[in-house]
């Protein structure tokens, strides 16, 4: 009963703050003259977004579509990079080379002691805008021309049946799945050799391939060629976005390294000694033994990581990448109401973070050790 | 699964103790160069490559920070760049405090010396390599002799508690929370009694008061909400987790973005509004706090079933039990994480540059803009000067928070 009435009492207490505070803003609203609701969505932007066929004439609910878009752009890419880099200076402070070991080293206490924020606006004022002008622009191997405009790679050009092509490639990427459960299936039932990722990998170029022939070219890779002040082809990445990947993609591997080398070595010595027992060799060791348990130490620290770089990534306001924080304070800036737009704002993220914490748990639960 | 003698375990005698490692073996310098750097023919591929590549880079770091740099913008804004804008004629009230602080942590040193193994002189050295490198900077960079001066002041000072605190007697030990208690109150008055307010306060100085208020005050939220994440009423529960999700799934700069420009539409009409530092340290406090709750969660967590029970078997209260027996354990295991949320939070405080504050990273970025330094390209001196002091404090501390992670055994009992 006590226990009951205490209950009551204190979400009646929260209650009421929260009640007295959102009054509070109501009022404070109506007396600066700004909307209370969320009406003020469908006003125009006002926001010119670059690199972006965004108008200033849309509506606000359109712009912060295309800052949401920016700002998955910028992490998807940044944790792909973060992971691949941090896997490589990981395993490389564990190497029996002593230069490779101290370079990961020194590499991992450098950037993981400075703030990212830091990282990132050297790497824009520091680094990127000072790369040669378009005019003398830097290229590599004809993949990549770099310069202080940003950089540009080669990328695909959609031809005449290319949206029926990406049908064909996501279906062969589902029957390469198949495939591969199949070969799981037999190698449990009648332990021959499954070798399912030889067969999805074969099914999936083959039938990629086909749809290729098939539709005649659909999709053609463009490098970036330089005539003087004009890069034609391949795809412009703007400064700021260079300059914001780089920033998090260094800052989160020194932290990503750390949590892989860590990984290794918590595996139990004795695994590694029963495997060199059985003969295994120093390649089966790592694939069979220490790594894929590794892996499930790795798993939950490195989902916070990227939980991290995503939350990092409204650093690029500072500078000026038109995702998602950034386009908010425009909005703000311009007259519309900030309680409103700094609450869409928190429940973006919020969404975005629930959304990679539930693909982190999936893939956590599927690689638990099954114990009673 | 047989059933062990797990009831007896404390009746066993206890293992042998571990066998001394084995003494490192030192190699001649052939040999060693052998074995670690060209013992394979793809290690010494790496080997060649890489010291080519990182020598190739060391040269041109070296080059920059020698002969290409321009450090006269440092040394014009050094103050600047310390202290913002905090008044000129005031500035004895910092001095002053780092005075305090580097006595208070002389004494600290010399009376955990007394019981910590002595480190080798080498180690001594690693440890107070980067503070010792700052300080060497700053001297350098300090055209007047007085800075250097003072420092030295401060280093005696610190030195000097150091003595003192190794020939205390062993009871004064127990006075030592009071004693930081002490400093901390000290230091703060020093700053702010009849001094400036805190909106004339800037560069590294804030840094340290956001980062410093910033954990001291979430710790007693964070503590409350770890406890209440852990209640057994399930009201308090929901909204404690809820509180803490909310806000560990969104950014820190949504929040001061929230200090900035919403936080005064929550004050009543005609309700005083803060200045922007204090609006800045609210957002900090809140997000910090359900950060902390997490890593106290985890301490709690920690503490075996057993504690709980024995107290209530003794006839404690439950805020007894909790108080006296659950949150000393929990809090001492947690140590060494909380020091690592205040690194985190020391460089996290580089975001208030964003809403406009003063801090270390806006007067970097500010100082470029001087009339005498426009336009020169002079982002890579700042941010790396910056980029100095940043890692020289979190690289110390993270480094002493391992070694308490050591000497506290956690993870190992």
């Amino acid at each position: 009963m006590l226990r009951a009435a205490f209950q009551v009492a204190f979400v009646v207490l929260v209650g009421a703050l929260l009640w007295y505070l959102l009054g509070n803003l109501r009022t404070n609203l109506r007396v600066s003259g700004l909307p209370t609701g969320f009406d003020y969505l469908d006003r125009p932007a006002g926001v010119d977004i670059r690199d972006s066929p965004f108008r200033p004439s849309q509506p606000i609910r359109d712009a912060i579509v295309v800052g949401l878009v920016n700002t998955v752009r910028g992490s998807v890419v940044g944790i792909a990079l973060a992971t691949v880099l941090g896997i490589l200076v990981g395993v490389a402070r564990l190497s029996t080379n002593w230069l490779v070991r101290k370079g990961a080293a020194v590499y991992v206490e450098t950037l993981r002691n400075v703030p990212v924020l830091v990282t990132i606006i050297f790497m824009y004022t520091a680094v990127v805008l000072r790369l040669p002008p378009i005019s003398r622009a830097s290229e590599w191997l004809g993949l990549i021309v770099f310069s202080n405009r940003g950089l540009v790679v080669p990328w695909g050009v959609a031809g005449t049946g290319a949206r029926a092509f990406t049908g064909v490639v996501g279906g062969a990427f589902a029957l390469a799945v198949i495939v591969g459960l199949w070969r799981s299936r037999r190698f449990d039932e009648t332990g021959e050799p499954h070798h399912r990722v030889l067969w999805g990998g074969a099914v999936l170029v083959i039938v990629t391939a086909a749809g290729y022939v098939a539709f005649s070219r659909p999709v053609t890779l463009t490098l970036p060629t330089r005539e003087g002040r004009i890069v034609q082809g391949g795809i412009q990445l703007g400064p700021e976005y260079a300059a914001l990947l780089i920033g998090l993609v260094l800052y989160t591997a020194s932290h990503i390294a750390e949590i892989v080398r860590g990984s290794i070595l918590a595996v139990p010595k004795g695994q590694t000694e029963a495997a060199n027992a059985l003969a295994l060799s120093g390649f089966q060791r790592l694939r069979f033994v220490v790594l894929p348990q590794a892996l499930r130490i790795m798993l939950p620290p490195l989902a916070n990581q990227y939980l991290n770089l995503t939350k990092n990534s409204s650093l690029a306001v500072a500078v000026g990448y038109f995702e998602l924080t950034r386009i908010t304070g425009q909005i703000i800036a311009n007259a519309n109401p900030a309680p409103q737009s700094i609450a869409i704002l928190m429940l973006l993220y919020l969404a975005l973070s629930l959304l990679i914490s539930l693909v982190a748990n999936i893939v956590n639960r599927s690689l638990a050790l099954e114990t009673r | 699964m047989t059933a062990g003698p797990t009831d007896t375990a404390t009746l066993e005698p206890l293992p042998p103790p571990e066998p001394e490692p084995p003494a490192p073996r030192r190699l001649p310098p052939a040999r060693w160069v052998r074995e670690n750097l060209f013992n394979t023919w793809y290690n010494s591929l790496l080997t060649v490559v890489l010291g080519a590549a990182l020598g190739w880079a060391a040269l041109r770091a070296l080059r920059f920070v020698f002969f290409g740099a321009r450090w006269e913008i440092i040394q014009t804004n050094l103050t600047l760049l310390m202290v913002g804008r905090y008044p000129r004629d005031q500035l004895f009230r910092p001095w002053l405090a780092i005075l305090i602080v580097s006595a208070a942590a002389g004494l600290g040193a010399g009376l955990a010396a007394r019981t910590a193994p002595r480190p080798a002189r080498w180690d001594a050295f690693k440890r107070a390599a980067p503070g010792l490198a700052l300080l060497a900077v700053l001297a350098a960079f300090a055209r007047t002799p007085l800075p250097a001066l003072l420092v030295a002041a401060s280093v005696a000072a610190c030195l000097a508690a150091r003595t003192a605190g190794t020939r205390l007697p062993d009871k004064a030990a127990r006075w030592l929370p009071l004693v930081y208690l002490g400093t901390v109150v000290g230091a703060y008055l020093a700053l702010t009694a009849g001094g400036p307010g805190w909106d004339s306060w800037g560069g590294l100085l804030l840094t340290l008061y956001l980062a410093l208020g910033g954990i001291v005050l979430s710790f007693p939220i964070g503590v409350l909400l770890a406890l209440g994440r852990r209640s057994s009423f399930p009201a308090v529960r929901l909204v404690c987790v809820g509180y803490i999700e909310l806000i560990r799934g969104v950014p820190l700069i949504t929040l001061l973005l929230m200090g900035q420009f919403m936080l005064g539409f929550f004050f009543p009409q005609g309700f005083p509004r803060p200045g922007l530092v204090v609006r800045a340290l609210i957002a900090i406090v809140l997000f910090t706090a359900a950060y902390v709750a997490e890593i106290v969660r985890g301490g709690l967590q920690g503490v075996p079933k057993g504690q709980s029970e024995a107290a209530q078997a003794i006839g404690l209260s439950p805020v007894k039990t909790t108080v006296l027996i659950v949150l000393p354990q929990a809090l001492r295991n947690v140590i060494p994480a909380l020091v690592g949320q205040f690194i985190s939070l020391f460089k996290d405080t580089s975001l208030v540059a964003i809403i406009g504050l003063l801090d270390l990273l806006f007067v970097a970025q500010a100082i470029t803009q001087q009339p005498g330094f426009l336009g020169q390209g002079l982002q890579a001196e700042v941010l790396v000067f910056a980029s100095f002091v940043y890692w020289s404090f979190c690289y110390s501390m993270s480094r002493a928070s391992q070694r308490l992670e050591r000497r506290l055994g956690v993870g190992e009992r």
